[in-house]
């Protein structure tokens, strides 16, 4: 029978293989964004999986606040990446200094 | 029977998705397994009876983040293969960080089977014989309003940040003047003249 630590298995299991997609990636910000919404589907998972099990309809209202959150910083992150290849001609973003952060 | 098989096959290709996003060679391939985790964690969604967030899944990762992560990758031409290099040098210290955080992950998984958690109280218990799309609705437009409305406001915040960090206002181009052509009135614009035959018109 599948119960709820199965689908925390599995959330925790995409929420590793986002961070590590962040970490082995780090030229490629378009891979990076990607790797950021795997790990907010994961953390939708364990929403919808506690929330499924304990009986609880909130988990499911916060997932779509997540997705909402989700949406919003694809189309930000994906709009700064257009302007910075419009004045750099790269993505490379681990030489990435014109803040001088 | 059937759930364990096919939470298994979900769960399975949903990892086994995810790992080939991470890991292809060409980003529109990223894109498309990127796409095919979405919808195997929609699938698991669905397993457990949450209908309305696997649907909303589908419709606004696949139909809408996913399709403007593909218009970004074919629109802007970038040398690929030069932003692989250094993979295998991130490679260990990435395989590092992802043990412990799964580690960690774990042990509080542990942690949640041995000791008692008051998970019990149920802020929006979930009623017995009401579809899982109006539950929802009936939690959400009434509880939390506010907090629907405020996701309102962050989807139109962004979508007016997109536009304007992405427009340009491109010199040498004849836009139209709305403020200059209602200011403009036929006395200024009209003029009778009593034209004289056989001479031309003075403009």
């Amino acid at each position: 029978m599948i119960g709820l630590q199965h689908y925390l298995v599995v959330s925790a299991i995409l929420f590793v293989m986002g961070v590590l997609g962040i970490f082995i990636n780090r030229k490629n910000i378009i891979i990076i964004l990607m790797a950021i919404e795997l790990i907010l589907l994961s953390v939708n998972l364990n929403l919808v999986a506690f929330s499924a099990y304990l009986g609880d309809l909130v988990g499911q209202i916060f997932s779509m606040f997540v997705l909402t959150v989700a949406a919003g910083e694809a189309a930000i992150g994906l709009a700064i990446l257009v302007i910075y290849f419009r004045s750099r001609g790269t993505i490379a973003v681990d030489d990435a200094n014109r803040m001088k952060g | 029977m059937i759930q364990v098989f096919a939470f298994y096959l979900f769960a399975t290709l949903m990892i086994a998705a995810g790992a080939l996003t991470i890991f292809a060679r060409n980003p529109v391939h990223s894109v498309l397994w990127l796409i095919v985790a979405f919808f195997n964690a929609a699938g698991l969604m669905v397993l457990v009876g949450a209908e309305f967030i696997a649907m909303l899944l589908v419709i606004v990762y696949v139909g809408a983040v996913a399709v403007l992560f593909l218009f970004v990758v074919m629109m802007l031409n970038i040398d690929f293969a030069e932003l692989r290099a250094g993979f295998v040098s991130y490679l260990p210290f990435g395989v590092l960080i992802a043990l412990g955080l799964l580690a960690e992950i774990l042990l509080g998984l542990g942690v949640w089977k041995a000791g008692p958690l008051q998970l019990s109280q149920r802020a929006a218990p979930t009623p017995a014989d009401v579809p899982n799309i109006k539950a929802i609705g009936q939690v959400l437009y009434t509880d939390y309003i506010f907090l629907f409305e405020a996701a309102g406001i962050i989807l139109l915040v962004a979508m007016i940040g997109a536009i304007v960090l992405t427009h340009r206002a491109r010199s040498g181009v004849r836009a139209q003047n709305i403020d200059k052509q209602n200011r403009r009135r036929p006395q200024d614009a009209v003029v009778n003249v009593n034209q004289p035959v056989g001479q031309g018109v003075e403009l």
